[in-house]
């Protein structure tokens, strides 16, 4: 097996979660009204949970540091995330927005993995598909409510999307081990996740009253997953390791 | 006057005069009830807000399964739930003289004991 391009998969999905997971929270204690406060706040949680997971994987398998040591003491450069997940939370038309795009190519991404080669992947996308699958449902339930709701929300979730839209598309940037990737079993590569993820959200959307916006290949923002990232990443890093920072030895 | 709670601010209730609230500011309230395993029974939790059934079967998964098992949640609009009137609440007395209609009642254990040493006797 191409250790290399398994590390490349794994790094990329565990930063992907980490970055959202720790954005989401940041509606812990504003959202627009108790009970999905604490929803959106809960799907963060997992998120975390999916990030410490691959983490781990990446360390009792593939020898890499310590989950702790990887999230909390990497530089930018060194995280793999896609530019989409750095972005501000904005209003929360923009982060309701990102929760229904990026957690239809997750689900669709772990549905894939089950199948994974790499037995210890294949092994956690099983567990972890069914956490995935509520908060697909969450975010399509969304979708469909607040698009038919008021001409307020219907616009508000329109030009979220449009904003979001070559945000998105940069989750399917393209690794350099695709080929291998797909050729070894380990993952059915991105450009077929893509292909899948708008099969999927394109019906949804529709049924939302919204219109998917014309994508211009040269407008989609890529990066994240060869270490070049937007101005928001460095912020959030110090933010979220600010306590490891002050106090290495901090035990919580 | 302002809260410490941004929902709360958000609200702008001074804009609005008595009995005057937006109907947005009034979602529907939904009874949610829980199953731990498949084939027992459903038991009362808690409500939720939503305005639709959907909503609020999206937002009772992370209220009330979020720990522990579940099998599945119900929802039901609160107006939909009929009770007593709360002044009937005196039906429910039993008076000392009923206690022969509660199990405790019967002293049967002897002759079921008797019962089955003989069936044991006859094998």
């Amino acid at each position: 097996m191409n250790n290399n391009a398994v590390k490349e998969l794994l790094y990329k999905m565990a930063d992907d979660a980490l970055i959202i997971g720790h954005r989401n929270s940041e509606w812990t204690g504003i959202g627009p009204m108790l009970e999905e406060d604490l929803a959106f706040s809960s799907i963060a949680q997992d998120k975390i949970g999916h990030a410490l997971a691959l983490y781990t994987i990446l360390h009792d398998v593939l020898g890499e540091p310590h989950p702790d040591q990887l999230g909390f003491m990497r530089k930018e450069k060194d995280f793999h995330c896609c530019q989409y997940v750095e972005q501000p939370i904005g209003e929360y038309d923009f982060s309701l927005m990102r929760q229904f795009l990026f957690d239809n190519a997750e689900l669709l991404r772990y549905e894939a993995l089950t199948r994974s080669s790499f037995e210890p992947l294949a092994q956690l996308a099983r567990k972890a598909k069914g956490e995935i699958k509520y908060h697909v449902m969450h975010g399509d339930t969304f979708m469909k409510q607040l698009g038919n709701g008021s001409e307020e929300s219907q616009a508000r979730l329109q030009s979220a999307l449009n904003n979001s839209w070559h945000l998105a598309l940069g989750i399917f940037e393209n690794s350099e081990f695709e080929k291998e990737l797909i050729q070894e079993g380990i993952f059915t590569g991105e450009e077929e996740l893509k292909r899948k993820w708008l099969e999927k959200i394109t019906p949804t959307l529709e049924a939302a009253n919204l219109k998917l916006p014309a994508t211009e290949e040269n407008k989609i923002v890529y990066g994240g997953r060869k270490g070049s990232h937007s101005e928001f990443l460095t912020p959030l890093l110090n933010e979220m390791t600010e306590v490891v920072r002050t106090d290495i030895d901090a035990e919580w | 006057m302002s809260s410490l709670d941004p929902r709360v601010n958000r609200l702008d209730t001074k804009k609005v005069k008595d009995g005057e609230l937006h109907t947005n500011s009034h979602l529907i309230t939904w009874e949610v009830f829980h199953q731990e395993k498949r084939g027992k029974q459903v038991t009362h939790c808690g409500i939720v807000h939503a305005s639709t059934p959907e909503i609020a079967l999206v937002l009772a998964k992370e209220q009330f399964a979020r720990r522990g098992k579940t099998t599945n949640l119900w929802v039901a609009k609160t107006t939909d739930i009929y009770t007593f009137s709360s002044e009937d609440e005196d039906i429910f007395e039993t008076t000392p003289e009923k206690t022969f209609r509660e199990p405790g009642a019967y002293k049967v254990r002897g002759r079921i004991e008797k019962f089955q040493k003989e069936n044991k006797a006859d094998v």
